[in-house]
């Protein structure tokens, strides 16, 4: 019975994800077709294209398959995906996953560090502006808040920039090891150094959000009903937080802080882009740019199953946190 | 026939409150709900307030625990066996000496399971054999320690919040509503639990809606009006019309089913829209002008009332 509740959960949440995965797919291939970029222009360069002659041009056509019908290409890309080649990287000049495999790894380091930060402040702050409510703590917090949260992301991390490698010189101004080293050649505290500026960019505008929802959840609670009776039952203020409102607030920080890893997603391509940073979110802009379907494509998916896969995991530590849900109805 | 012969646990004198409310843009209005409060329990003593919805009895409950928002102005004596109450002394008695038992499952933590939630965290073990004694003296079955809130049917709840309530060997229960959604075995039981609790030498403030239940189980009732009381009774009096004090109170004898069910036509005042002098005048068949002057508080029998009309010689 148990075992069957658990296969069927699964196999609804693997449906979700293929159909999930084939949209996006064929989204990103439609908007690479409409797209009025010309791949060829975009990727010799203006001076090149103007001097190339025409066999030459058709050539390259050819090779970037500007003439191939968008069904055709997304067929040709599908039955290739079934067996597991993901096509090369047009751009690049690199199979897809290794470049992915490449770009992955250092915005992952980026993400989880700014995941993190802002998880962890942004609760942190989020609490005490909810226990201060209207004090001058709750004032500072909240202003600092909401303006981050109407803050645009680049235009920060040109703030950031300007402020803290231009001026101060404290960071270096872009890329992920210094100029001249190779990735295999840098040192982790080389990599990390260069990995600071555009985290805390990034973090800074995730925490802003977290901050604001933990704050109203934190006042809440203390407007709760039970709240109240702790306290009418002699429990002090600092007790009746300590016993209802952390083990109250830990679901909806939870869920939170994993719905988060799509908007830290989305923030990393315009950071990394800011501070040339050669991570995912940059690849992707440059695969768009380039009218390379092939790896925007699988930029796409790998976000997609990224995202899913956080909001699955949110859901089912929900039902392993929450005993409503854990006693009364188990998985989904 | 003496009256007040017994050691007081709480007393409240003229208390009042009023909330500091913004009202159109940035005007502030102070907004009176309860005034001139009076009402005492004694030892050994259920004392009902009895009151329609709406009439601010529970805000009586929060400040009596000193748990009003923070824009509330609280004013009155309030004395606790005989000692002053303040700030401070409220907070060290919260549990202790006066408890809360609210009027639902709301009121417990949802994440929570109900032993810990009795015990308030603690673990040590003299918490622990406190709470199981309770729990049997209830008869909760020892494996509703474990259950949460969610899992526990309404009578099971009601005694979980009872337990809680008893924890700490209080002298005064506020009971505030404890017997809605309780089917009639039930509040019968929730009410004899009180009882028990008074015969002890305790004492009980019962705050509810509900007459009949309130005549069933009180010594005395103190009847809330608009935001204060306007007659403090022993319950015995409330065998006939003729041995009330104020024409609300009489009103509401007439409707009780077996007086009568006759309904007093009209509605309490808003507070925003309170009456001048004696807050029934507009529906008192006695009225007269001089009901909108000062209303003193006058001592019948064993008794209280506030009505210029009332006199001694109404007994019969």
């Amino acid at each position: 019975m148990k075992r069957n509740r658990l296969l069927n959960f699964v196999g609804k949440q693997a449906a979700k994800l293929i159909i999930l995965i084939v949209v996006i797919s064929m989204v990103a291939f439609f908007l690479v077709a409409v797209s009025p970029i010309d791949p060829v222009q975009m990727n010799t360069g203006q001076a090149a294209y103007a001097n190339m002659s025409l066999e030459k041009r058709a050539q390259l056509e050819e090779y970037w398959g500007v003439n191939t019908p968008v069904v055709e290409k997304y067929t040709n890309w599908a039955k290739d995906i079934i067996h597991g080649d993901w096509g090369t990287s047009l751009r690049f000049n690199q199979p897809v996953l290794s470049v992915i495999a490449e770009r992955f790894t250092n915005s992952l380091l980026l993400m989880i560090v700014a995941w993190l930060f802002s998880g962890v402040f942004g609760l942190l702050l989020g609490i005490a502006a909810g226990v201060y409510r209207g004090k001058l703590v709750d004032k500072i917090i909240k202003g600092y808040a909401l303006t981050l949260a109407s803050t645009p992301t680049f235009w920060l991390g040109l703030l950031m920039l300007m402020i803290f490698a231009v001026w101060l010189s404290w960071f270096p101004f872009g890329f992920s090891t210094p100029i001249g080293v190779s990735a295999a050649e840098a040192t982790l505290g080389q990599r990390l150094y260069h990995l600071i500026l555009p985290a805390l960019t990034l973090s800074i505008i995730g925490v802003a959000n977290i901050a604001l929802h933990t704050r109203e959840k934190v006042i809440d609670i203390m407007e709760s009903d039970f709240y109240l009776f702790a306290l009418a039952r002699g429990e002090s203020r600092g007790e009746a937080l300590r016993h209802h409102c952390l083990r109250n607030l830990l679901l909806p920080a939870m869920t939170l802080q994993f719905a988060s890893i799509s908007e830290i997603f989305g923030g990393s391509v315009l950071v990394e882009q800011v501070f040339s940073y050669p991570g995912l979110g940059q690849a992707a802009v440059s695969a768009g740019i380039g009218g390379d379907a092939a790896l925007l494509v699988a930029i796409a998916i790998i976000s997609a199953c990224f995202v899913f896969c956080g909001n699955l995991i949110a859901n089912i530590l929900y039902g392993v946190v929450d005993p409503r849900i854990r006693r009364g109805h188990g998985l989904g | 026939m003496t009256c007040l012969t017994k050691k007081h646990i709480l007393e409240i004198e003229n208390l009042s409150v009023s909330f500091l409310q913004y009202d159109k843009g940035m005007r502030q209005r102070s907004l009176q709900v309860i005034t001139n409060l009076s009402v005492s329990v004694h030892e050994g003593e259920i004392v009902a307030v009895v009151g329609a919805s709406g009439s601010g009895k529970s805000l009586l409950a929060h400040a009596v625990l000193g748990l009003l928002p923070a824009n509330a102005d609280v004013s009155g004596t309030l004395r606790f066996e005989g000692k002053p109450l303040t700030a401070a002394s409220i907070a060290a008695l919260r549990g202790k000496g006066i408890t809360l038992v609210p009027q639902s499952i709301a009121y417990l933590d949802p994440l929570l399971k109900a032993g810990k939630a009795v015990r308030k965290n603690k673990r040590d073990a003299g918490a622990r054999k406190k709470q199981r004694e309770l729990f049997a003296h209830f008869q909760l079955d020892p494996a509703t320690e474990n259950l949460y809130p969610f899992e526990l049917s309404g009578g099971m709840a009601r005694r979980v919040l009872l337990a809680a309530a008893l924890m700490d060997d209080p002298r005064l229960i506020i009971a505030d509503e404890p017997t809605p959604g309780l089917d009639l075995e039930l509040a019968k039981k929730a009410l004899a639990d009180f009882r028990a609790f008074a015969d002890q030498g305790n004492g009980v403030l019962l705050i509810t809606h509900d007459i009949e239940l309130a005549l069933s189980v009180a010594d005395r009732i103190a009847v809330f009006y608009a935001g204060t009381t306007v007659e403090e009774a022993p319950v015995i009096d409330f065998e006939a019309e003729t041995t009330l004090r104020h024409p609300y109170t009489k009103a509401l004898w007439r409707a009780l089913p077996e007086n009568g069910f006759a309904a007093l036509p009209g509605n309490q005042p808003y507070v925003k829209a309170m009456p001048k002098g004696c807050p029934f005048g507009p529906r008192c068949s006695l009225f007269s002008p001089s009901c909108e002057g000062e209303i003193p508080l006058k001592t019948i029998r064993c008794g209280t009332v506030r009505c210029i009309k009332a006199t001694g010689s109404v007994e019969v």
